[in-house]
């Protein structure tokens, strides 16, 4: 009995600390707070549960801590530019372990004869969600990885199918609550949970994937509440509201930026659209040499430099970072401008360039810079597209048209470093390329970036 | 049992309209870190698998706990450890500059 209290107060504090730890982030001051928060949160409500009565033998929980341990200390030390990749797959590792947990609970209150309607249903959300989850995760991570091709892949009807395959699940969780003695249907929920996971992600892009893994966050999230009204546990309805509603965010903010709404995202197949291959007859370009880019860069006394994908790519966030040094160092002003899908998840170009070491006050969220881009002198484009195409703007049939972009094109010059004239991963022309005052550098952002590094320093003649 | 589905349906209701105020605050530099935070925490679905690979009730649950248990640990051991490393990185003026 003293247990059993000892193991809520536990959960008790563990759902403050957790709350705290997410408040303590608003605020890079006192960011690193909240993860203590969260560690102090966490330790507590594990010793808590170890209390329980129920538990016989540590064996398999031992066995279980190591494994866990040996795989999480690498994934912790992944790159940085690989942290898309590993945010998928911890998703997935969530999913996992949600649908588990009801899969097991389910045999054993079966066996038990304690399934009551209610324990069914919750077990049915928690298992729907956590199986389509961990396959759906372990795609994006696999197309993340560029294990899986990248590009979105679809088929006539697929919708149909997607959708006919949930509604199956769904209708059989049904049966399971209004017949508990046709338990047959179980393993087809599981079943087509999992291959409803694997088919929502195989019509989705590269450039979708910010948006589809906050997605796959809210989901973990809501699979863990589920989890916690099975188990009647309301630190982990705590939890997983914590998460489910940080996944929702993230998600609502990532559409909005793109000017989509989630059944379009989800069920709209971004760049099959392929402009018709029309390629409006291939406009010339300027092209020119890093040493060009630097002398415009140095004549400069405002510059704005819009990261993308393409850096994270070719992990020339260090070069970047020597350029802006070398221009702030000459008393020009230097600042990034983030779009929030730039990347492929939520805050990825922030990550990238903290680790350059740009400080944080350089880094300036799109509607704010936009307000400064007509009185700027130069914008580099690195690695990014689709974020500064103008077609966006004023091209109704454009697949991008209505997404808020980086206003590049009102700058009065424009550099951009792409490796070649290729379309981005929407497939779309940038007419931003082809302004009489853009200027491309073409081949990969690190070496070319380097080389402009090098004429800005380097250079002595001045 | 009626009583206890409508006291944790106040709970997700409370904890989801605090989970939207507190997550709106978070700045935008921080929203990798962000995702990266909430996935570490909500791994507290340990505390279930916990106590399904502890009772060893059968061997299928035991080895579907144990599997759940190693998969919560890594969330919760990568989710924090690379949140620090990330946050760590944030700074005002660098040094090298």
């Amino acid at each position: 009995m003293i247990a059993e209290h000892l193991t809520q107060a536990s959960y008790l504090a563990a759902a403050a600390l957790f709350i705290l730890s997410l408040r303590w982030l608003s605020n890079p001051k006192t960011a690193r707070r909240g993860v203590a928060a969260g560690v102090a949160g966490m330790t507590a409500a594990i010793a808590g549960t170890l209390l329980h009565p129920d538990i016989v033998s540590f064996k398999w929980i031992a066995v279980a801590i190591v494994v866990g341990t040996a795989i999480g200390i690498p994934l912790s030390r992944v790159p940085l530019t690989a942290v898309p990749q590993r945010t998928a797959l911890s998703h997935a590792f969530g999913g996992l372990a949600a649908g588990l947990v009801g899969t097991a609970k389910y045999m054993l209150w079966l066996q038990d004869g304690q399934l009551t309607a209610f324990r069914t249903a919750a077990i049915a959300v928690e298992v729907i969600l956590g199986y389509l989850t961990f396959t759906g995760s372990l795609m994006a991570a696999g197309k993340l990885q560029e294990i899986i091709p990248t590009r979105p892949i679809t088929y006539p009807g697929q919708n149909v199918v997607n959708l006919g395959l949930l509604a199956i699940a769904v209708l059989s969780s049904v049966v399971l609550v209004v017949r508990p003695d046709l338990w047959q249907f179980f393993p087809v929920v599981i079943v087509l949970s999992l291959a409803f996971g694997v088919l929502l992600i195989v019509p989705i892009g590269g450039a979708d994937m910010p948006t589809v893994i906050s997605l796959l966050n809210a989901y973990a999230g809501l699979s863990a509440v589920a989890m916690g009204f099975v188990l009647e546990n309301k630190v982990l309805i705590t939890a997983g509201a914590l998460d489910g509603s940080s996944g929702f965010i993230l998600s609502v903010i990532m559409c909005r930026a793109m000017n989509r709404s989630f059944t379009n995202v989800l069920f709209g197949a971004f760049g099959q659209v392929q402009a018709g291959g029309s390629a409006a007859e291939a406009k010339a370009v300027k092209s020119g040499t890093p040493q060009d880019a630097a002398d415009l860069l140095g004549n400069a006394e405002k510059v704005v430099i819009v990261p993308g994908y393409g850096m994270a790519v070719s992990q020339a966030q260090h070069r970047v970072r020597e350029i802006y040094d070398a221009l702030t160092k000459q008393g020009i002003d230097v600042k990034f401008a983030i779009h929030p899908v730039a990347g492929r998840m939520p805050g990825h170009m922030n990550v990238l360039l903290a680790e350059a070491e740009v400080p944080y006050e350089a880094l300036v969220e799109m509607d704010e810079i936009n307000r400064d881009l007509p009185q700027t002198d130069v914008v580099l484009v690195v690695g990014a597209n689709d974020v500064v195409n103008p077609a966006a703007r004023h091209d109704t049939k454009s697949p991008i048209y209505g997404m808020p972009i980086i206003d590049a094109d009102r700058a009065k010059f424009v550099i951009a470093n792409k490796r070649s004239m290729n379309p981005g991963f929407a497939g779309i022309d940038n007419e931003l390329y082809s302004a009489d005052n853009t200027l491309m550098i073409f081949g990969d952002a690190k070496t070319v970036l380097g080389e402009v590094v090098k004429a800005l320093t380097g250079g002595g003649g001045h | 049992m009626a009583l206890d589905l409508w006291s944790m349906a106040f709970v997700f209701l409370l904890a989801t309209f605090v989970g939207f105020q507190v997550i709106q605050n978070v700045s935008r530099l921080l929203h990798t870190p962000l995702m990266s935070l909430t996935n570490a925490i909500s791994a507290i679905a340990i505390v279930g698998s916990l106590i399904i690979a502890g009772e060893e009730k059968t061997t299928l649950s035991t080895v579907l706990g144990t599997i759940a248990v190693a998969a919560s640990v890594t969330n919760i051991v990568s989710g924090f450890l690379i949140t620090d490393r990330m946050l760590k990185m944030f700074r005002e003026r660098g040094p090298r500059s």
